[in-house]
């Protein structure tokens, strides 16, 4: 086991550059997942860790050990494929033993790890069959035993579950989530899927377009996104978002119409800036009583409901603020909204995220959000 | 051309394709060469190096009769070998594709002569054919030479023209029958519905949709026939009789090993060589587009 | 099909049934000719009920024919070649996929062109490539007026004359390198993962995954390099050498079996030349199928 260095690492085909600089610490025994849009550049990350991409600049060290010029095989990485790359021709059993074939290992031993690999994924009684007799679900199994079996420093995941039904998928994350708990190895997992990055991880890198957003806890990526991408990226439906200028007297006033409160400490903002004003559907709150907003004073935003989504437990509505696309989440206990009718939304001001409007990046006070 | 991921090893790359290399270039590339620079040069009659003589050679070989009797023999030969075969494996390949009971049987049946060695179908053709023994040769003693390969050219000619179509017929078989079967099926059978018969099908649809197999085996049977066609001339006729069975490829084999006159054949080798050379651009420009229509 | 009417399938059967006909009389008189003695294979038209000599006209084609020697030829010549031919294919094909070396894209068409040379239109050049091998290469050094002193390399009747110069094979670099690109890359990558090195992964996973092209691929070679002819021909004139089609040449009229012909010991012969590929293709007839429509397409 090991842990993982990233320093400065950039990634160019020709001229074109696809990773610009990424750098990342993954701590020994951490499970790590980078979290992007299809083309960031994630899965060029991993690639560049296990070896099958040259580096461009920058290092990439595995348990203090600079990699950059060695093998594959050298890095001491098991990596599981997202079409798994099983060997079609080979047994179950020697599928998970072939890299230990390679590496000479004699065939006692071979067959001993290689059960016990099996016992891991419970596939004991699969072991004869060949990769096409098997389940999807199966296939993901020989793959992950095709991993453990090495025992690697550091375990590589290439979006390993797209290809499952979302079922088993949701199934194979607890699976995943477990073996992790019981091996301790450093592991990274690719994926575009939040919900899979949220649920595995301890650790969420999320990428855009070749460089890292930001580094979080998945608690901290939902609560305090680091930027309006992430904001836009991270929850579903997506952060209700909607330019806004700051006001006197801890307000934002919301163009095309409407007043939200804020905390002024919370964030590092000046009167009179113009701003991007965030907020979650499942955070709004909507107060019959505040029908008539001038008679209250109470600041808000106006919102027609347009169409109603029951998912459940949760209730989505859509509709419009002004001329904006806006949503709301709500227990499916709450009563129903009447589709046309004008209601009045807030949050609380804690639940407000400001953005930068040319960099995109969140202008909460760091430093005061992580005390609360 | 390559993988994405491919591996860094140069030298093992570069060992792993030079044994290929080494044969292409020894028995291809030089031997090419080396007709090239015969057709172009003469060897003097009492000895050293050869002369470089321009086109005389290939004067020689235009301004010889025997030459254009065997241009115009393996004219008549491909044409006549192509359209029997075609035009019969078409006829087997339609009637297949109706897939009666028994259709595979036939399937099989058809193609196996095209695993038989061109010199032995020749011979038995021969055999069959021969004019004092055999089969055929019962026309003459109702119609007294009738049928004689052995002293006359159009008989020999027609002889190695059916063993060479009998011998291909099961190659266009396969292909003609792929063809048809790679057909949609509904399309015949909403034409069925709108009244379309069994032959109206065939000259509307079948026939059409065919036609890039059609001219796919009709070259590869050209080329054939050009180049592949020593085998039963030398076992059934020798070129002959008077010359009537001399193909290009028989009347260089003759010149260059039998008259040793080098310079000679290898002109007509480069003459055939560009007659391949052409039918292999059809070839591939027709697939080219074919792969674009599917 | 759409219509079961009667009258269509009676023509449809009449006429599958006639091409049957045509296609198996020819053999089937060969066959009846083995069984009769000379006067009356010698008979016009000769009886199409078979007689009963069949044995000792078989026999007598066996030892004239030196078959048993000449099928020995013919069977190293054609499983080297096969062998050659799909060894050589998959290792150019590997090369030109699977690494990243100036100049491979002219490599592979360098082989392919090949394709437009056909044995016939090269064949004398190549006759005299054979009586010494490496004159090409000394000819290549000489240009550079170096003298690397190779030995003379004659080909002339050996084995290896039979099977070198017919071993490169554009058809089967092509075949094998379309195979390679439709292999996923992943396959590759988690070999390199695994720790296998190139020829590790080639030998390992390549191979065994491309068992079911090669087996087509080697039936079509097998089938080709049996029915070889004019290149035996040339390249062998003792008769410990000469292969099975070859034979046939000196049969009729020659000094095997006479002249006249003794026609019921020719077609015995005739038959035993037809039979080893027949046997390899019916028993292998789904891969020769397959290999005749891949190599062609």
């Amino acid at each position: 086991m090991a842990d993982v260095s990233i320093r400065n690492v950039r990634k160019s085909y020709g001229k074109t550059e696809v990773v610009h600089g990424v750098s990342l610490d993954i701590p020994d025994g951490t499970f790590v997942a980078i979290l992007g849009p299809s083309g960031c550049g994630k899965s060029t990350v991993l690639r560049m860790i296990a070896g099958l991409e040259t580096i461009t600049a920058g290092e990439i060290a595995i348990g203090g050990q600079v990699v950059n010029a060695l093998e594959p095989r050298e890095r001491g990485c098991a990596m599981v494929f997202q079409n798994y790359a099983l060997y079609p021709h080979m047994t179950v059993a020697d599928n998970i033993g072939y890299a230990l074939k390679v590496a000479g290992v004699a065939k006692a031993e071979r067959r001993r790890r290689v059960e016990e690999a099996a016992r891991t994924v419970e596939l004991t009684e699969f072991l004869d069959r060949r990769p096409g007799q098997l389940s999807g679900g199966q296939r993901q199994r020989v793959a992950m035993a095709r991993a453990i079996v090495r025992e690697p420093k550091v375990f590589l995941f290439d979006e390993p579950l797209s290809n499952l039904d979302a079922k088993l998928r949701a199934a194979m994350r607890l699976e995943i989530r477990r073996l992790h708990n019981r091996l301790k190895a450093t592991s990274v997992f690719v994926t575009h899927d939040q919900a899979e990055a949220l649920t595995l991880a301890d650790l969420v890198v999320v990428m855009n377009a070749g460089t890292i957003e930001q580094i979080a806890s998945p608690r901290d990526l939902y609560r305090h996104p680091a930027s309006r991408f992430v904001a836009g990226f991270i929850g579903s439906p997506p952060m209700n978002m909607m330019p806004g200028v700051i006001t006197a007297g801890g307000g934002v006033e919301i163009a095309g119409g409407g007043r939200l409160a804020i905390d002024l400490d919370d964030f590092d903002i000046e009167i009179g800036r113009a701003v991007d004003v965030g907020m979650r559907p499942e955070d709004v709150i909507l107060d019959s009583r505040m029908q008539d907003a001038a008679a209250t004073g109470q600041p808000a935003l106006a919102f027609t409901a347009e169409l109603t989504e029951e998912l459940g437990a949760t209730r989505l509505i859509y509709g419009k603020s002004g001329a904006r696309d806006f949503a709301i989440a709500m227990p499916a206990s709450s009563p129903q909204l009447p589709h046309g009718q004008v209601t009045r939304v807030h949050a609380a001001p804690a639940r407000i995220h400001l953005f930068d409007q040319t960099t995109g990046l969140s202008l909460r006070n760091v430093a005061r959000a992580q005390a609360q | 051309m390559g993988k994405r991921v491919t591996f860094g090893n140069t030298f093992i790359g570069i060992a792993l394709i030079v044994p290929q290399l080494l044969l292409v270039f020894t028995f291809f590339y030089w031997p090419t060469g080396e007709a090239l620079y015969w057709a172009f040069t003469l060897e003097p009659p009492f000895g050293g190096g050869n002369q470089w003589v321009g086109w005389q050679n290939f004067e020689t070989v235009f301004s010889d009769p025997k030459y254009y009797n065997s241009v115009k023999v393996s004219l008549i030969f491909a044409v006549g070998t192509t359209t029997m075969s075609i035009s019969f494996a078409l006829l087997l390949a339609l009637f297949v594709d109706r897939q009666l009971p028994g259709y595979r049987v036939y399937r099989f049946a058809y193609f196996w002569p095209y695993a038989l060695a061109a010199p032995a179908v020749g011979l038995a053709f021969r055999f069959i054919f021969a004019p004092q023994a055999g089969f055929v040769s019962a026309i003459n003693t109702y119609f007294p030479g009738a049928w004689n390969p052995a002293t006359n050219g159009n008989d020999a000619m027609l002889l190695i023209m059916l063993a060479n179509a009998w011998k291909m017929v099961g190659y266009n078989f396969i292909f003609l029958l792929a063809g048809l079967q790679s057909m949609p099926r509904a399309l015949l059978e909403a034409a069925a519905l709108d009244g379309a018969g069994a032959l109206r099908r065939i000259r509307d649809f079948q026939l059409p949709l065919l036609a890039p197999t059609l001219f796919f085996v009709l070259v590869i049977n050209l080329t054939e026939s050009f180049v592949d066609s020593f085998g039963i001339v030398e076992i059934v006729t020798n070129g002959g009789p008077a010359n009537a069975t001399d193909l290009m490829v028989f009347k260089i084999y003759t010149d260059g090993f039998v008259g040793k006159d080098y310079s000679l054949a290898a002109a007509q080798s480069i003459i055939l060589m560009l007659l391949v050379v052409a039918l292999t651009v059809v070839q591939f420009r027709f697939i080219e587009r074919r792969v674009q229509y599917t | 099909m759409i219509e079961r009417t009667p009258i269509l399938n009676f023509v449809t059967h009449a006429i599958l049934l006639s091409g049957l006909v045509i296609l198996l009389l020819p053999i089937f008189i060969v066959l009846i000719a083995t069984t009769h003695d000379l006067p009356t294979v010698n008979t016009v038209p000769m009886p199409l009920w078979p007689g009963s000599h069949m044995l000792e006209n078989w026999s007598a084609a066996w030892t004239k024919g030196d078959f048993a020697r000449a099928l020995v030829n013919s069977l190293v010549v054609a499983v080297g070649v096969t062998v050659g031919k799909i060894t050589i294919a998959a290792l150019s094909a590997f090369s030109i996929v699977y690494f990243r070396y100036p100049g491979r894209t002219v490599l592979f068409w360098l082989i392919f062109i090949t394709l437009m040379l056909p044995l016939e239109v090269r064949i004398v050049p190549t006759y005299a490539v054979a009586a010494d091998a490496l004159r090409p290469i000394k000819a290549l050094f000489s240009l550079g007026n170096i003298d690397i002193g190779l030995p003379e390399w004659n080909l002339l009747n050996s084995y290896t004359g039979l099977i070198l110069p017919l071993i490169a094979t554009a058809t089967g670099t092509f075949l094998y390198r379309q195979f390679f690109l439709t292999v996923p890359e992943e396959l590759c990558e988690s070999a390199k993962m695994d720790g296998a090195g190139p020829l590790r992964f080639f030998w390992d996973i390549l191979i065994p995954l491309s068992a079911t092209n090669m087996a087509a691929l080697a039936v079509i070679m097998f089938v080709y390099a049996w029915n070889q002819f004019l290149w035996p021909l040339l390249v062998v004139n003792k008769p410990h050498m000469m292969t099975a089609t070859v034979q046939l040449d000196r049969i009729v009229p020659g000094p095997l079996f006479g002249q006249p012909p003794i026609w019921n010991e020719a077609m015995a012969a005739t038959l035993i030349v037809m039979i080893p590929p027949l046997i390899v293709v019916i028993m292998l007839q789904r891969w020769f199928i397959r290999g005749l429509i891949q190599s062609d397409k």
